[in-house]
């Protein structure tokens, strides 16, 4: 992808950002036109030049906005540029919506390389275009060098909601099943080995994917989603938890149907970490009627990402607002809240 | 890696597990030592599938959690001096001192990093020579040997810009503390595998001949834990109080050799204060003559710095198995893993948090 980008003529003057390509001048709109634009590409055809972008949407609407800073801007799999499309697409996803459109809000750190920025910006556009939404309006701002991490992405975003849909977590019954859409663990591990200097012996890929196909053909199914949740920050745990306590339900799910690569659970073992508390920013567990959950296994196995879908579990009126995982060896164990940053224990 | 999907294999802890049921015939106090067994233990549900007569009491192996608060207040006074990059393993960081934590300090501006080992901690010294930096050598037997080469590799570079603030526990002395215990009622121990690997069984022998306590040492994933638990049932049941090894795959009688010789050249044992135990005479280490100038304590001038525990936190008697958890009166209210009084509810390893975090079902129905 960083191939297709050549610095162009206008941008030549400076290979990295400068405070004055945030400053609303010339500099910045040679950014807007020579890098940005080249770089979404197709995602980027709707773009208008008015200060808001004006959508044509029907019915009800999700709307959401996410900002994204991460260590390294680039890691196996992905970058920032995936994450701060994909992630945001997913957000809509997981409200029921189809994804419409999306902006982009840059803030850079001076010094920042455009190469660096080029193919981030490439890799947005990719992830745009493959998700199925417009990059339609957006800002860039600069601060000083040593104030920024090179750059911290906002995007927002709209998508549409059709007649019928309703996944607030309240529809969790008991009785329900759960249904888990691949493995978990890669995104965090991923980075967090790049970041540490940590070499293993196999090279953890983040799991970044928009998840609009997955759960489209579900809908598409006539299958009656109950509600979903990504297991981004927090992982798997804090997906579950947030779940059963905002349905007031209890969930149970068991320890050997939930898939984590060889791979995450040695490298979660090197630091100490529990692999349920990992970050994913590809996979969401979504929760259906008892009859159907079969059926979502099934059609997720059919696509990319879902290819290790798995019923883990199930809604249950035990224990309210509590999560349970029933362990290999058939005890239970509490699921609790992550409590923010994952610690890597000393010994 | 290998070893974490077979030694967890239900079928085979299915058989160590009717073995235990069929050998305890009488009510039995097992303490495991290592707060990564605790862990463990908690984690896979271990104690709900033993016999109800067979009791696991949650020892003092933690270093987060016995690490005195006087040495976390030095720390944070430390990492609060501008100039200073302060390193840490991770979870030391969200450790409650008198008046806040490591992250605080971080927040007001402070430079506090996480690392995974000291020598992480000796690169940063390199990189940014005109900062002093300091890394909190905390743990027992097992994080002191990469201590200790950090800090001679320190002295062999002239990297005079690194020090250590040293709190290194060793769990002989805590186990023979406890079994000096009046109230001790703890009838076999589960010693730390890890310990053993660095320092082998020989300090064992004399505690179990002396106290009359069979003391088997034991890993870590779900099979070893319970191998463990069944060969201080099987000793107990029989009458035996021997060292046992149940953990060959990682520790060799004379321990790590190379590893005791480097710890030995670097520290020196001396007294130390436990968090929960109090001052236990000759339990730690600190740096020997040759080395003290890497110690931060005096280098930093903060070794006056003295303060006492919170009276609500009655660590030390969860940690002599006095008490469990969630009978402490401040369990889960004045005290959670957000807002802990004392440093077991702190550590994914310490007993509080690890009742707190697995137990919490069980605990509502009780309570």
């Amino acid at each position: 992808m960083s191939a297709s980008w050549s610095c162009p003529l206008p941008l030549r003057d400076h290979r990295r950002i400068t405070i004055g390509h945030g400053g609303g001048g010339l500099l910045g709109a040679d950014l807007i036109e020579h890098l940005f634009l080249p770089a979404f590409g197709e995602a980027a055809r709707d773009a208008q030049p008015l200060d808001a972008a004006v959508l044509d949407i029907d019915g009800p609407v999700a709307f959401t906005t996410d900002s994204y800073v991460v260590t390294p801007l680039e890691f196996p799999g992905g970058s920032i540029g995936e994450l701060a499309v994909n992630g945001t697409v997913n957000d809509l996803v997981m409200a029921g919506a189809r994804p419409v459109a999306l902006s982009t809000a840059f803030v850079l750190e001076e010094g920042l390389e455009l190469e660096t920025l080029a193919r981030i910006a490439t890799a947005m556009g990719a992830a745009a275009t493959a998700a199925g939404v417009g990059l339609v309006t957006g800002d860039t701002k600069v601060v000083d060098a040593g104030r920024g991490d090179g750059i911290y992405i906002t995007t927002a975003g709209v998508g549409s909601i059709a007649d019928g849909v309703d996944v607030r977590p309240a529809r969790m019954t008991p009785g329900d099943r759960i249904v888990l859409s691949g493995p978990i663990g890669l995104h965090g591990m991923a980075v967090l080995s790049v970041r540490e200097g940590v070499a293993f012996d196999t090279t953890m890929q983040s799991d970044t994917a928009p998840l609009h196909e997955l759960v489209g053909s579900v809908q598409a199914a006539g299958i009656d989603v109950h509600t979903m949740r990504d297991l981004t920050r927090g992982g798997m745990a804090a997906g579950l938890c947030e779940l059963a306590a905002q349905a007031g339900v209890g969930v149970v799910f068991n320890q050997d149907s939930v898939p984590i690569p060889e791979a995450v659970a040695a490298a979660c073992n090197l630091f100490g970490l529990d692999p349920l508390e990992v970050a994913n920013e590809g996979v969401f567990v979504c929760v259906v009627d008892g009859d159907s959950a079969d059926s979502v296994v099934e059609i997720l196995h059919g696509h990319q990402g879902g290819h290790h879908a798995a019923v883990i579990g199930e809604v249950t009126d035990q224990h309210p607002g509590i999560v349970v995982q029933r362990t290999r060896l058939g005890a239970n164990r509490v699921i609790d809240r992550p409590m923010g940053e994952q610690l890597p224990r000393i010994c | 890696m290998k070893y974490l999907e077979e030694f967890g294999d239900p079928t085979l802890a299915g058989h160590i597990l009717a073995d235990i049921h069929a050998t305890a015939s009488q009510p039995w106090t097992i303490m495991e030592v290592c707060g990564g067994q605790t862990n463990a233990i908690l984690r896979n549900g271990i104690d709900q599938l033993l016999p109800p007569t067979l009791e696991l009491v949650h020892g003092p192996g933690c270093p987060v959690c016995v690490t005195p608060l006087e040495l976390i207040d030095r720390a944070l006074a430390i990492a609060a001096i501008p100039g200073t990059i302060f390193c840490s393993f991770g979870d030391m960081l969200r450790v409650p001192g008198s008046d806040g934590d490591l992250f605080a300090v971080r927040a007001a501006g402070a430079d506090v990093r996480v690392v995974y080992s000291p020598l992480d901690a000796l690169t940063v010294a390199e990189a940014n020579p005109d900062a002093e930096v300091v890394f909190f050598a905390v743990g027992f037997e097992t994080t002191a040997p990469a201590n200790a080469l950090a800090v001679r590799e320190a002295q062999r570079r002239g990297i005079h810009n690194f020090s250590v603030l040293v709190s290194h526990v060793l769990v002989p002395p805590a186990l023979r503390s406890i079994l000096e215990s009046p109230d001790c009622r703890i009838d076999g121990f589960l010693a730390a595998g890890h310990v053993c690997t660095v320092m082998g069984l020989e300090e064992y022998e004399s505690l179990a001949h002396t106290h009359g306590v069979p003391i088997v040492v034991t890993g870590f994933e779900p099979l070893d834990v319970l191998e463990g638990i069944r060969r201080t049932v099987h000793q107990l049941e029989e009458g035996r109080t021997e060292v046992e090894n149940a953990y060959a795959r990682a520790v060799r009688p004379e321990g790590n050799l190379a590893a005791r010789q480097l710890v030995g050249e670097v520290f020196e044992v001396t007294d130390r204060q436990w968090r929960g135990l109090g001052p236990l005479p000759a339990s730690g280490w600190r740096l020997t003559e040759s080395y003290r100038s890497f110690d931060a304590e005096s280098r930093f001038d903060v070794d006056r710095i003295e303060v006492d525990e919170d009276p609500r936190c009655r660590a030390g008697q969860v940690l002599l198995g006095l008490l469990r958890p969630n009978e402490c009166e401040a369990f889960g209210d004045s005290c959670t893993p957000r807002h802990p009084l004392g440093a077991p509810m702190v550590s994914a390893e310490g007993a509080c948090a690890a009742y707190h975090r697995y137990r919490r079902t069980e605990i509502g129905a009780t309570r």
